[in-house]
């Protein structure tokens, strides 16, 4: 193992020495991001075109996988003293400990100059930001808390309208089971597990037993008996999926819908590009509901953050970099193509699918306006607590008390 | 005739080249070694000194040097997932290196019967060890899947009483693992043992042939002991695998059902990179590192120390 990260680390360290060894002057900016799939892929070049019209030049360091291969390679480089000019971060604390030791450049001048503060979801403008200075250039917001349904599944089972309760979804479950179809498209790893709990417990328990878990890591919250309702219903969701979920990638769980196998999946807004990608078109040929229960809106998003850097023309191409993916043509033209929305407020969406105008409606209420856990809370707690969420799904003997008590155990380790 | 003086000075001259030499000889092979000294020393050494002393931090996403004692230790103790691997990989070793010692020794066995087309036999059982353990780990997961596999063949060919869903059992999936990891790597074990088996002289066989003892007997009081040190040998080459086991689970069931069929490799990668809590990462690799210094050590002993006196 040892073994293996000195490895991984030293051919980081290659990689990188040669992909900068080309970067010499001029507003280059090399952009480090794992945005490798179709749709995304299509959104950054959309970003990148917009940099380069303005003036700069974009240099694509994209990292296959996901932000767990990308980001250390990024945060290795940083430390290493070779970074790239821009790296791509998820909204929240992921940024915390690099900007605690100075290693992020501060954009307070460019945010006050350009007036972020009032362009921006005031949830969004604070999570951009660690002990009062920002360090995030936002992109986009993603619901994470949909659930999608395919409405010729619904139609052959009988289910005529949008259920709105847990109770109604249950009920459209069982039809849905009795005509032989699969009820939920369940992708049995554990991130995923623990967004279709998220899910749950933002909509059937409500948006302040959920500020409360992962906000406040009150343990008190976590015994109570609406926390273990919400574990209650999240269990009862095992009786609906079949028996290939385990390990089952997203967007193979997607295809089921699409295929017209399976009723309903819980999914970040990111599995819109899926439905896109095969032609199917949003409130026609699938529907999305936010809920059932409660109807709020879970942002997460991606950000920029730009490692401190000395060179002048670098500074200069990260402000021109900042100034573009903080303006409107650049957020929408992105945002069209990734199936998430804009992070500012005043962009005009009205171009954009049915489901994402539902999520932009949800947003226009502040009060719906919800932060994901990975916004909320440090990634330590919330993945530590992503093993437990999955431990509980494939092991129906643990009871809801166990749960409740071994979920609360977790944040009082880690506080 | 033969003067003292010049058979000394021809001594002396005889010997001193021979003895400068003997000095070169002695300090060259250390100079040839010294880059890879020098390489082990760093890559291994300090990166493992390095490790222990970041596992008594309080580092996450970056190492950093505030001291915590043992905090990292009682974390990761009270982990349910980490407890859960170390009893995962103490099963899959017991089970993977049993099974792979005897299913590899009967092949052996069944192959030094003087069959036919022996070499087309050890080639296909040799083969499944030139797959690397991802591509292992994917063609078992696609056979045992209920919804792709052998399941639902005999589902659609009418024997819908045949279940094989063990990988979507929490109970079960750690079986798959040894499965697969057994149909991996019996085969080297064979080409080991039948390399053993070889090595044993014809003489006893024909001496216990005259005596009438069955055959296997022959092979449990006589060949086996005879095979001790090949079945070392394979016994640690296993043993190394199942210390390092990761790519597959990975590949097999990716830790799941939920976190069924996590293992301390496992664990390491995805704190160390996935889940930037270097400190918890380091001391889990440090737990594997002493476990592993603990149980070899003896053995070291055993082997070497010991019977270096008598050899001398």
């Amino acid at each position: 193992m040892r073994k293996l990260m000195m490895a991984l680390v030293g051919a980081t360290a290659l990689v990188a020495a040669s992909v900068t060894g080309a970067l010499a002057e001029g507003k280059k900016a090399e952009v480090l991001h794992w945005w490798t799939s179709g749709g995304e892929a299509a959104a950054v070049k959309e970003l990148a075109k917009a940099f380069n019209a303005a003036g700069g030049e974009w240099v694509d360091t994209a990292i296959a996988g996901s932000g767990s291969t990308a980001r250390p390679i990024g945060i290795n480089r940083i430390i290493g003293g070779n970074p790239p000019t821009a790296m791509q971060f998820n909204t929240g604390t992921q940024m915390n400990e690099l900007a605690q030791q100075g290693l992020l450049r501060p954009l307070d001048d460019l945010a006050k100059e350009q007036d972020w503060k009032s362009v921006l979801t005031p949830a969004f403008y604070q999570a951009i930001q660690f002990q009062g200075h920002i360090y995030g250039a936002p992109i986009n917001d993603h619901g994470q808390n949909w659930v999608f349904y395919s409405k010729a599944v619904f139609t052959k089972a009988g289910v005529t309208e949008e259920p709105k309760t847990w109770d109604e979804m249950f009920a459209a479950l069982d039809k849905i089971k009795a005509a032989g179809l699969i009820p939920v498209a369940v992708g049995g790893q554990p991130w995923q597990l623990q967004s279709m709990f998220n899910a749950i417990l933002l909509g059937e328990g409500g948006k302040d037993l959920y500020a409360k878990v992962w906000k406040d890591l009150d343990t008190d919250a976590v015994k109570s008996d609406k926390f273990k309702h919400v574990a209650e219903v999240f269990a009862k969701l095992r009786n609906y999926q079949d028996p290939g979920s385990p390990n089952r990638d997203w967007n193979v769980a997607t295809g089921m819908l699409v295929d017209g196998k399976a009723g309903i999946q819980f999914m970040g807004d990111w599995a819109k590009g899926e439905f896109i990608h095969a032609g199917l078109v949003a409130d026609k040929d699938f529907g999305c509901i936010l809920g059932p229960g409660e109807s709020n809106f879970m942002m997460g998003g991606d950000i920029f953050v730009f490692p401190g850097l000395k060179d002048k023309t670098a500074t200069d191409a990260q402000t021109l970099l900042a100034t573009v993916i903080m303006s409107k043509e650049g957020q929408l033209a992105f945002n069209s193509k990734k199936g998430s929305v804009p992070v500012r407020l005043d962009v005009d969406t009205s171009k954009l699918d049915a489901c994402a105008q539902k999520g932009l409606t949800a947003l226009k209420d502040p009060s719906r306006q919800i932060l994901a856990p990975d916004v909320l809370t440090a990634q330590d707690i919330v993945q530590t607590e992503q093993d437990l969420v999955a431990q509980y799904w494939t092991t129906p003997s643990m009871t809801t008390d166990q749960f409740a008590a071994q979920f609360a155990q977790v944040i009082e380790q880690a506080k | 005739m033969n003067t003292p003086d010049t058979s000394a000075a021809a001594v002396s001259a005889a010997v001193a080249p021979a003895s400068v030499s003997r000095r070169k000889m002695h300090f060259s092979p250390y100079v040839a070694l010294f880059p890879a000294f020098a390489i082990v020393l760093l890559a291994y050494v300090v990166t493992v000194v390095w490790n222990i002393w970041i596992s008594f931090t309080d580092s996450k996403v970056l190492p950093v040097n505030i001291f915590v004692g043992a905090k990292q230790y009682d974390r990761l103790f009270s982990t349910a997932r980490w407890l859960l691997s170390l009893q995962n990989v103490v099963v899959f070793g017991v089970l993977f290196i049993a099974g792979c010692l005897i299913l590899g020794f009967l092949l052996a066995v069944a192959l030094d019967q003087k069959v036919r087309f022996e070499n087309t036999f050890r080639t296909i059982f040799l083969y499944p060890f030139a797959m690397s353990f991802i591509v292992t780990g994917l063609v078992w997961q696609w056979i045992m899947n209920p919804t792709l596999g052998l399941q639902k063949v005999a589902d659609s060919i009418g024997f819908t009483w045949f279940r094989f869903d063990w990988i979507v059992q929490s109970d079960l999936a750690l079986y798959v693992i040894v499965l697969a990891g057994i149909w991996q790597s019996s085969g080297l074990v064979m080409a080991i043992m039948l390399a053993g088996l070889r090595g044993v002289d014809r003489e006893l066989w024909k001496a216990t042939r005259i005596d009438g003892v069955p055959s296997w007997r022959v092979y449990l009081h006589i060949v086996i002991p005879i095979l001790r040190p090949t079945i070392i040998t394979a016994s640690v080459l296993l043993a190394i695998a199942v210390v390092r086991v990761y790519e597959l689970v990975l590949a097999t069931t990716g830790g799941g059902p939920g976190i069924s069929t996590e293992v301390p490799g496992k664990f390491i990668m995805d704190y160390l990179f996935g889940r930037g809590n270097i400190g918890l990462a380091t001391g889990a690799s440090t737990v594997m590192f002493v476990t592993v210094v603990i149980l070899v050590t003896p053995w070291l002993y055993y082997e070497y120390f010991r019977e270096k006196p008598r050899g001398n």
